[in-house]
């Protein structure tokens, strides 16, 4: 890719959304204090900023109804509504109509939504797609300009027609989402740390905007491969163990093959039997218990970024489609991939199934 | 205050009835699940004790949130616990009443002779137990036993304890028995259950039974020092004067500091525009349940209590035996010097 720069549509309208799940703490208080200042137009760059699910906030649950941020696949924002469909997804229809619609080109071109975990996994942007370079120059810059917090890259590796959150509504689009915080409270280091995260990205997004090209290079992401479910009662369902004290707080540290994973209520030590080394995260997220989750494993890869810089005047051709960029990008990522810019695989085995790994 | 009882035997019936209870929050998961696995193994006769098991409140439980209508663990004043039922009343208070015929009558004879009420908070406070009064040697001996096991084990995380005194009128379902505290373990997110946090609230309850049964059966118990927390005022956060909303969190030098000593002019609070809010007070004092997740609607940020050893140090214990076949009736209780919660003006 030496050489090869891309160059992308600007990110002129950005959506900033707190309070999806309502008892995340820190995205509701950034956003109430954006809209209490006022902060829309800035230069460069024009920023909406959404509070999600404001009845769900005001109970400080996580939603009413149905999950919120489960309810943004196509299927579901096109179904009908009547007196009988659920708050929530009245409400995804609603923000479908104010941010997208998803799919079209009239979408905002960032959608970026902001979360709270349970568990100690630093700042992590959630992404659908490992080869979104604006998400992932943004990604890079943050990891350079925030010193204080591990930031890392998720990737859900979902077509985007299956993608069911928020973020998806935007032709580029992640989550923001920053651990440890118990749900229900606002930790001071916590909102400070996600009120920089915000501010970072605006300023990658103004720069990019304003022509600043951004170099290419590696970054390291993790790809989601499988979820654990909690331990459960044959009758009941209830669990009947909880994450061992070894893996507590360890999340993105290497899981080992029989490496402890869990403690039962009787003291009893369940180890991990899958063969491949993961690394975990999620680990002990409070509303993931009724999700059937108690951790998720991914691989770490080393992905290569192109350079990439924002259209100049004249230059603006039709606007693509978010399927033609997708297209274009999958495009650029085979090329780099044939340049040998995939790492082997961590634990040193060379795997034909990386080539299988893309959709 | 009770007076300082240096050299005294004490000799009080024994505890034979006890109950433990869990999920009087429902989503505070360390009694949740400790309960639950008691009654799946049916523990329930043990030698010298009759130790009871109760889920105080399983629907909230079940839906995995601390109430459905009303806070549980507010409604055990005389008051609501004898208040009319219609169809109309909230389903805590009617649980209050149940658990109250159930383990009470507070205030009766027929009461537990110890109710232990397992809580977890998202406050940085280790393990503590939380009472009414500061001379029921039952509870503070309790403590006290606690403390020294504590201490002696290694282990790489131990945690501190604290006995805190409330000085409101007793809400609490601890206050049903003849005896009783909170224990509360901290910190651990609601709705979350920690391995080791489990683990802590399983050996607590453990030397607690432990100490009741060795005292049933005639161990004597020798009296000390030990030092207690009581309630001085709780602080609220600032907030917005239109609608009520919190213009600020906890500062983070502040966070997660539980029973640090706060001083005049120390920074308590941190506005969201940045500004540091200081601690206005003259007096120092110790804070505890900073950040107390369930505690934002009720209006405290977090609460002040002053130590007992300031100025003088230590709360002297007495020596304390049990008598067994002694049954404890009113008129004896108004002759113990102590004056337990549950009798006199009331």
């Amino acid at each position: 890719m030496e050489g090869r720069e891309v160059v992308l549509p600007t990110v002129s309208r950005v959506a900033l959304c707190g309070g999806t799940h309502g008892n995340e703490l820190s995205g509701v208080y950034l956003v109430r204090e954006r809209l209490k200042r006022k902060v829309e137009e800035e230069e460069h760059i024009s920023v909406v900023t959404v509070m999600s699910n404001p009845r769900a906030v005001q109970q400080c649950r996580r939603y009413t109804e149905t999950d919120l941020n489960r309810c943004f696949t196509h299927a579901t924002l096109s179904g009908p509504v009547t007196d009988k469909t659920p708050y929530e997804i009245v409400r995804s229809q609603e923000l479908n109509t104010l941010l997208g619609p998803k799919g079209s080109p009239e979408a905002m071109d960032l959608v970026c939504d902001l979360h709270n975990t349970t568990a100690n996994m630093g700042l992590c942007l959630i992404a659908y797609s490992d080869c979104d370079w604006i998400s992932l120059h943004i990604y890079r810059y943050l990891q350079r300009q925030m010193s204080d917090i591990p930031v890392r890259f998720i990737h859900f590796d979902l077509p985007l027609n299956e993608a069911y959150s928020l973020d998806s509504v935007g032709k580029h689009g992640f989550a923001i989402e920053i651990g440890p915080q118990a749900h229900g409270v606002v930790r001071s280091n916590i909102l400070s740390t996600m009120q920089e995260g915000v501010q970072q990205m605006l300023e990658w997004v103004r720069l990019f905007n304003s022509g600043t090209p951004f170099e290419g290079g590696k970054v390291d992401v993790y790809t989601m491969v499988k979820n654990v479910d909690y331990p459960r009662d044959f009758e009941t369902r209830g669990i009947t163990a909880a994450i061992h004290p070894q893996l507590q707080d360890r999340d993105f540290c290497l899981l080992r093959p029989n490496d402890p994973v869990f403690q039962t209520f009787s003291g009893e030590t369940l180890k991990y039997t899958g063969t491949e080394p993961l690394y975990p995260f999620f680990i002990n997220e409070c509303a993931y218990y009724e999700k059937g989750i108690a951790l998720s494993l991914a691989r770490q890869r080393s992905v290569g970024i192109p350079s990439i810089r924002s259209e100049r005047e004249g230059e603006q051709g039709k606007r693509k489609s978010s399927a033609e960029e997708m297209e274009e990008e999958e495009e650029i990522k085979g090329e780099m991939e044939e340049e040998g810019y995939q790492k082997l695989m961590e634990y040193g085995e060379e795997s034909d199934s990386l080539n299988g790994q893309y959709k």
